[in-house]
């Protein structure tokens, strides 16, 4: 009977332990939870404190009884925010967009199409994945002062085109498709252009999908090179937007209204990742770094 | 070191969003396993042979009932302190350590006054390692090893504890046909050798048959029969028992017992001493067929297969189950195979009846066989 | 065969011109620029070839912040970065109800705008004449005296910036993790579990080197990664970072290009390049080290 009890107590000892376990991570976890989603609550909750009781509180308050939309009328109104959402969304589409028709047709080249010097090249390809971005922005910096284009769309989108590492995704996937697939078609008396638009395009859909909104989030949060290349705030994106809110608009005080600011530049890509976190969370694991 | 299960049960919550219910993985297991004896834990893939073989090991503790090694009740025992050995279906083999250190791994886990020298360390990893012949292999990685060296140190690294039971999870499944062969004999090998109670879980009838002392036949979640292989594959106490044992599979066909005789369609095809008149299943053994030009059993010849020693007779018969029935015969009896009918008369032994309604077996009175 | 050959090329053609001219070329501009001394930008002129712009860059104090900025912030934000993120993963992989929550949580600062977060950040951490910010609260309650984090001590400014950059590199390091984590087969617990492995010697033994190649790669991206921080001290401190003694290299790159003390394609290029020299040692080191202690399947 001494070893039972014996026995017994292992088990509870084992039981109380696991428990103790379990409720130190659950609590490590939320704390960590409470740290990220802070300071996303707090410029929610700034941006609807009106402009006095804000500047009133000598100790900040955890939540406001009185919420106000004025931040936001402000936000839209004493500043340009709607002209910097719509130049962030024309740079974004159009960036995305010829990335997209670029990378597609190089990736079905490598993948598809047999030429002379192919594994040389996508090796050349795939090195230049290597180089820092901060080499080479000097002299594109310098090319698009040179024929002029600082304050366009034009100067603004093109250098920001190329992105080795999604060709090279796309090419993987692509490769992926089977052969006979393309024989068949080519007995069929497919040219490549449809078949590469009409299969290939449908088939690799979800790889397609996650470039796009890789590249989406990419330009959306672009801040460098248009700080460079635009002096013009009606050719500001977002992120100089944000910038030239903070140092120029509103007065310097009005933290209110640049929260209100905030809150409208990152939700279009809160909601982005919220209707596609599986795929942008898959997409990023599968190489993505923070650009 | 004996095994006794009582009433063991395991219950999982059932998966899946509509899940309400339980599904019972392991249902009211009673047996025992006596010492030094190799079980092999046979079923088809889902029927609970793994989850049976991780109650016994304690990686999952069981819903309710006992599981007691030699006397010791162990049923909450965690598994290092039950002194089993694991080999797992993959191996589990950490590949980023040599031969030598999986198999000291174990040992070097030992604490306090249960820990040995390096010395005696050594020696006992050399020693397991001889046991399974792969003490040239010492210094390498399991990823440049064969498959049946990888399955070598599995057993060495399960052995090297010295277990008092040796648990194995479908060990050969991983393995070419020719090395399982190979490998199934090197296991009862070890285990003769050591006299370590074995238990090893398969869904390949052959395995389990031509190395197990015993047989446990599983089917979801319960034990359908225990016994020696031949017993089990002469004796089966229910259809699906003689169903899975046994290649070719055994013959199965609607017949009636009327008159103490079953009867095939209209074929009256052997005596059947002590059953009432009922619809029965009748199972015949390929090898229960005896070609005979006036036997009772007249089927429609379809191929003759000559494999050399003996010679499978494909041919159909209207009350079969299956359409195709798969006879062997040896090769000394001519069968024309142009002929258009073939007629066998039955073994007795070799037919076996099952209820119709709950497929249990039919002793013949007077026929114990 | 040969119109296969120009059917390809022409596919290729449009990438291949967005490549050359603005990845190629501007490689090996760069090096021309870094050489050329004395470049005015205006008329497009210069008075020699060398190595002054080297020296120039080498020898200016703005620099010389810059390059302890960025260490300071590399030596403290990869390790800690890394070893949260460890923490955080190991807990989550750990846990069944409530995972994918706290997965799309702790992914969330992924997507969001640095600049636009960053401020804030600040908010949290300023102490202004009306407020001490919040920050500052929570610290009075543990007894301290409010500091002003944004334009105060070096070692605050410094503080707020680490913490800022490991918020915003901690979630790709946690789905990294997570998931290799995950990949881990679960046999090898179990096969621990039964020789009674304790669980400190299962990390160490087992998870560490099964997961290894994955945390080697998350320290080389989080080196280069750290190396070329930049948008998280603007979005803290300014566009005037060398004021406030916050400069990091990349910004030191930016400003000699364009903005306060710009135009100066020569220093910039000549700094641009430094740092890649930089980042390809400490690259190198990291991969001399870790080709003893990572384990490649």
């Amino acid at each position: 009977m001494e070893t039972q009890l014996d026995f017994d107590r292992i088990t509870r000892s084992a039981v109380r332990r696991s428990r103790i376990g379990k409720i130190t991570v659950y609590s490590l976890l939320t704390l960590w939870a409470v740290i990220v989603l802070f300071p996303f609550y707090w410029m929610v909750l700034t941006s609807v404190k009106s402009y006095g009781s804000y500047n009133a509180e000598r100790i900040p308050a955890l939540f406001t009884l009185a919420p106000t939309l004025e931040n936001y009328k402000n936000a839209f109104t004493a500043v340009p925010l709607a002209g910097y959402l719509a130049n962030t969304l024309i740079f974004t589409l159009l960036t995305t967009a010829i990335m997209v028709a670029v990378s597609t047709l190089a990736a079905y080249a490598f993948a598809r199409l047999e030429f002379k010097g192919k594994n040389l090249l996508f090796t050349l390809f795939l090195s230049m994945m290597m180089i820092p971005a901060e080499l080479v922005i000097i002299t594109n910096f310098a090319t698009i002062t040179n024929l002029q284009m600082r304050n366009t769309f034009a100067g603004l989108v093109l250098p920001s085109v190329t992105s080795v590492f999604y060709l090279y995704l796309l090419k993987e996937n692509f490769e992926q498709v089977p052969d006979e697939l393309y024989r068949a078609a080519k007995v069929d008396g497919t040219s490549d252009f449809r078949y590469l638009t009409r299969v290939m395009l449908p088939i690799c859909r979800p790889t397609l999908i996650t470039v796009i909104i890789l590249k989406v989030i990419e330009c959306w949060n672009s801040y460098v090179w248009p700080r460079l290349i635009t002096d013009d705030p009606a050719y500001y994106l977002v992120s100089n937007g944000i910038q030239e809110i903070r140092e120029n608009g509103f007065g310097r005080e009005n933290i209110p209204a640049m929260m209100a600011a905030v809150v409208v530049i990152s939700l279009p890509l809160i909601i982005l990742f919220l209707v596609f976190r599986k795929k942008i969370m898959a997409g990023v694991s599968r190489g993505g770094i923070k650009g | 070191m004996k095994i006794l299960l009582e009433n063991l049960t395991k219950k999982f919550p059932e998966r899946g969003r509509k899940a309400r219910g339980e599904v019972t993985a392991v249902n009211n297991f009673s047996f025992e396993i006596p010492d030094g004896k190799l079980i092999g834990l046979l079923g088809p893939s889902g029927c609970g042979k793994s989850t049976a073989l991780n109650l016994i090991c304690g990686l999952e503790t069981p819903t309710s009932g006992k599981i007691f090694f030699g006397d010791k009740d162990v049923t909450h025992l965690p598994p290092e302190l039950r002194g089993i050995g694991m080999v797992f279906q993959n191996y589990a083999l950490y590949p980023h350590l040599t031969v030598q250190q999986n198999i000291l791994f174990p040992l070097e886990n030992l604490k306090g006054k249960d820990r040995l020298s390096k010395e005696e360390m050594m020696n006992r990893a050399l020693n397991a390692a001889k046991l399974v012949q792969i003490d040239q292999l010492m210094d390498r990685r399991p990823g440049e090893l064969s498959g049946g060296q990888q399955q070598r140190v599995a057993i060495a690294r399960a052995l090297v504890k010295t277990p008092g039971v040796l648990l194995l999870d479908e060990p050969l499944s991983n393995l070419d046909a020719r090395l399982r062969l190979q490998t199934r004999e090197e296991i009862r090998k070890i285990q003769r050798a050591t006299q370590v109670t074995t238990i090893f879980v398969t869904h390949d009838q052959d395995e389990a048959m031509s190395i197990s002392d015993l047989i446990v036949v599983m089917k979801e979640g319960s034990v359908q029969q225990i016994g020696t292989p031949q017993e089990v594959y002469d004796n089966p106490s229910n259809l699906f028992v003689a169903k899975f044992l046994g290649t070719p599979p055994v013959n199965v066909f609607e017949g009636e017992v009327r008159d103490e005789t079953l009867h095939i369609g209209e074929d009256a095809v052997l005596k059947a001493p002590g059953v009432s008149n009922q619809k029965v299943w009748a199972a015949i053994r390929p090898e229960g067929f005896l070609p005979d030009e006036n036997g009772p059993f007249r089927c429609r010849l379809n191929r003759v297969e000559v494999m050399g020693r003996d010679v499978s007779i494909l041919s159909a018969h209207t009350g079969c189950e299956s359409s195709a029935i798969r006879s062997i015969i040896s090769a000394e009896q001519i069968i024309d195979p142009d002929a258009e009918t073939v007629c066998f008369s039955l073994k007795p032994g070799k037919v076996l009846l099952f209820r119709k309604d709950n497929e249990e077996r039919i002793r013949l009175g007077g026929n114990p066989s | 065969m040969k119109k296969n050959n120009l059917k390809a090329w022409l596919y290729l053609l449009p990438a291949l011109l967005f490549l050359i001219a603005f990845m190629v070329y501007p490689l090996m501009d760069v090096l021309v620029y870094s050489m050329e001394e004395g470049y005015n930008f205006a008329s497009q002129t210069y008075y020699g070839v060398g190595t002054y712009n080297y020296s120039y860059v080498l020898h200016d104090p703005y620099f010389l912040q810059a390059v302890k900025n960025t260490f300071l912030l590399v030596v403290i934000t990869v390790p800690v970065s890394t070893g949260l993120a460890l923490l955080i993963s190991a807990g989550l992989n750990s846990i069944k109800p409530l995972k994918e929550l706290f997965q799309t949580i702790y992914f969330l600062p992924y997507v969001t705008n640095t600049l636009a977060v960053g401020l804030v950040f600040m908010i949290l951490f300023q102490k202004t004449e009306y407020t001490n910010g919040l920050v500052n609260l929570i610290l009075g309650l543990f007894g301290m005296a409010p500091i002003d984090f944004i334009d105060g001590p070096y070692w605050a400014k410094m503080l707020v910036l680490c913490t800022y950059t490991i918020w915003v590199v901690l979630p790709f390091k946690i789905l990294v993790l997570t998931s290799a984590l995950a990949s881990v087969n679960p046999d090898f617990y179990k096969a621990a579990q039964v020789d009674g492995t304790s669980k400190f010697r299962v990390f160490t033994r087992i998870t560490l080197p099964m997961i290894s190649p994955m945390l080697f790669y998350l320290v080389i991206t989080g080196f280069i990664g750290a190396f070329k921080a930049y948008s998280d001290a603007v979005a803290l401190f300014g566009t005037n970072l060398n004021a406030a003694e916050m400069n990091t290299i990349v910004g030191y790159i930016y400003d000699m290009l364009y903005g306060n003390s710009g135009g100066f394609p020569s220093y910039a290029s000549a700094a641009a390049i430094i740092l890649f020299v930089i980042v390809l040692t400490i690259t190198c080191i990291n991969m001399l080290v870790s080709k003893n202690h990572v384990y490649y399947q």
